[in-house]
């Protein structure tokens, strides 16, 4: 049976996430959907043709589809359930938000944050931060997964060439709209798809002092992140935020400055290839699991850095 | 308005959690357990709108072993009105909750359910929006503030690319993210009056639903365990190692 993946896009491109579930779904099947719904979203679905691996987009395009919310969402896919075995959505806010609606209306279980497939009713998922990893096992007749980014390649952007079906809107049923939001404009590459991130924590004591980090981070091409404790207190806003409850990446490099090392942080960043720490407290920790450690006042250290990387030239990669 | 608020006990988020030696689950035993964070969050704010008046009536819900009174009393010591106990000692998955929840609002018709995104044990994120999913209701999920008026709530939500607000017709679900507030301590007083407050009990047979887990967990292991490198002397050397050893610059 065929394996539906729920696109996350902006109507206009496919969030980069997407490419990590539909690699999931290859593992699954052979033959791989992928739904793009959307408000005048044609360069989205177009751009889901084009991903390797999969055989057919099905479209529907409506104003209600035009902000992805999971209410005018789950109807759609409802209507689409009795065609899949498995219905994958890649574990990011969006996904998150309508995966689970679309199980209840099912009436089966979800399954969150899957980063192994053992076989098409088994699956591996971190709990408790990641301190352990679960093995369970699905008897539902639809299996709604959430996939981790991170556990998963991206399919190739380019390559195929899927037959694009669109079907009609399950209409809007008129309970949630969207009002506004404010976006974090950066020209740094996105968090979960970077692949050097440099992160601060409390130890930064202010958002000014982010700018020392934020030096380093165009050297290497880094995307920045920072731990809860930075966010809550309004260093960076809540899209910087690295860990259990915030994002999970797992770049080539993480450099973590002023971060002690809380499991929950630890459990977004602990499968990047290569862990540096910078801290004053070589008790922290964050260097019992970091390659590099390096003690000391992050004030001093980070332009230190900064001014090394010059020297050599470092170019981002 | 009358608001229920879902709490969940949970091992103390301060607790190093240990996978048990023959890989059914992790050890619980002597372990110190409280309410889930995020839930703290969603009574505090409950609580918050009893004291401004917006609110009338704030219900507190757990579900689990009778150990989850404790967790209900901590509810009512921030300023919950009373609480509801699904008593079961059997294991209790998302759906299964979304499911209890669900029949607990066709009786106390409440206005807004407001319940954590995540609880800490199981990293789920599910129960929210499956209780909305299961009657037909707006959800408000991640939620970082909220704004309720006269048939509707602007719930602003924390999202990948930054925050967005939607606005969504009641009655609603809506979870908590960490932004939302900071939840207070329990005065002594409060913690006293708090034993004074009702606890209806009930059984998920009373309330008619089928709780069989429909996931099975075949085993629970360690993650792959990382281990720290060295530490290097100077900026210099880090950029060495960077550059020549790991080859990641």
């Amino acid at each position: 049976m065929a394996v539906l993946v729920v696109a996350d896009h902006d109507n206009s491109a496919i969030v980069l996430i997407t490419l990590n579930a539909v690699t999931a779904a290859v593992a699954i099947s052979d033959d791989v959907h992928v739904l793009v719904a959307g408000d005048n979203a044609g360069a989205a679905a177009e751009a889901a043709s084009k991903i390797a691996g999969v055989s057919k987009v099905v479209t529907a395009d409506s104003p209600a589809y035009g902000h992805q919310l999971a209410e005018a969402l789950a109807p759609l896919i409802i209507g689409l359930a009795g065609n899949y075995s498995h219905i994958l959505f890649p574990s990011n806010t969006t996904g998150k938000n309508a995966a689970p609606r679309v199980a209840a209306l099912l009436d089966v279980a979800q399954i969150s944050d899957v980063v192994e497939i053992v076989s098409d009713d088994t699956f591996v998922r971190p709990i408790y931060a990641g301190n352990a990893m679960a093995t369970v096992q699905s008897s539902d007749p639809v299996k709604v997964i959430t996939v981790r980014g991170t556990a998963f390649g991206p399919a190739a952007a380019e390559g195929g060439s899927a037959l694009v079906e669109s079907i009609d809107s399950a209409g809007d049923p008129g309970l949630s709209s969207f009002v506004g939001h404010e976006l974090t404009k950066s020209e740094r590459p996105e968090l979960t798809a970077a692949r050097v991130i440099i992160s601060g924590g409390r130890g930064m004591q202010s958002s000014e002092n982010f700018e020392i980090i934020e030096k380093v981070a165009d050297k290497l091409g880094a995307a920045v992140g920072a731990s809860r404790a930075a966010v809550d207190a309004g260093y960076r806003p809540n899209d910087y935020q690295v860990g259990q409850t915030g994002k999970v990446v797992a770049p080539e490099l993480y450099i973590a400055v002023g971060i002690s090392g809380a499991i929950q942080h630890l459990a977004g960043m602990k499968d990047s290839k290569v862990i540096v720490a910078i801290n004053k407290d070589e008790e922290a920790p964050i260097f019992t699991i970091a390659d590099y450690g390096l003690v000391g006042d992050l004030f001093k250290l980070v332009p230190e850095l900064d001014a090394e990387l010059e020297k050599q030239d470092i170019k981002p990669r | 308005m009358k608001l229920l608020v879902a709490v969940k006990r949970v091992i103390d988020y301060n607790v190093k959690v240990r996978v048990k030696a023959d890989q059914t689950g992790v050890e619980t035993a002597n372990v110190k357990m409280s309410m889930n964070p995020f839930d703290e969050i969603a009574i505090e704010e409950a609580v918050r709108l009893l004291e401004a008046g917006t609110a009338t009536e704030v219900v507190a819900v757990s579900m689990g072993v009778q150990q989850c009174q404790e967790t209900i009393r901590t509810a009512l010591a921030m300023g919950a009105d009373r609480g509801i106990h699904v008593k079961t000692d059997a294991e209790l998955q998302p759906l299964a909750v979304a499911k209890l929840l669900a029949k607990i609002v066709e009786k106390e018709a409440p206005d807004v359910v407001i319940l954590g995104k995540q609880a800490i044990d199981d990293d789920s994120n599910q129960t929210g929006q499956m209780l909305a999913g299961l009657l037909g209701w707006s959800q408000g999920t991640f939620a970082s503030k909220i704004e309720l008026a006269d048939g509707g709530a602007n719930v602003t939500r924390e999202v990948d690319g930054g925050l967005e607000t939607l606005a969504i017709k009641l009655p609603a679900i809506i979870t908590t993210d960490l932004r939302l507030n900071e939840p207070r301590y329990a005065s002594l007083p409060n913690i006293m009056k708090a034993k004074k407050k009702p606890i209806d009990e009930m059984s998920p047979e009373d309330l008619g639903v089928d709780v069989t887990p429909r996931l099975t967990t075949l085993k629970v292991t360690e993650p792959v365990k990382r281990d720290g490198g060295v530490k290097v002397e100077n900026v210099a050397e880090l950029v060495d190692k960077l550059k020549n050893e790991a080859g990641v610059i």
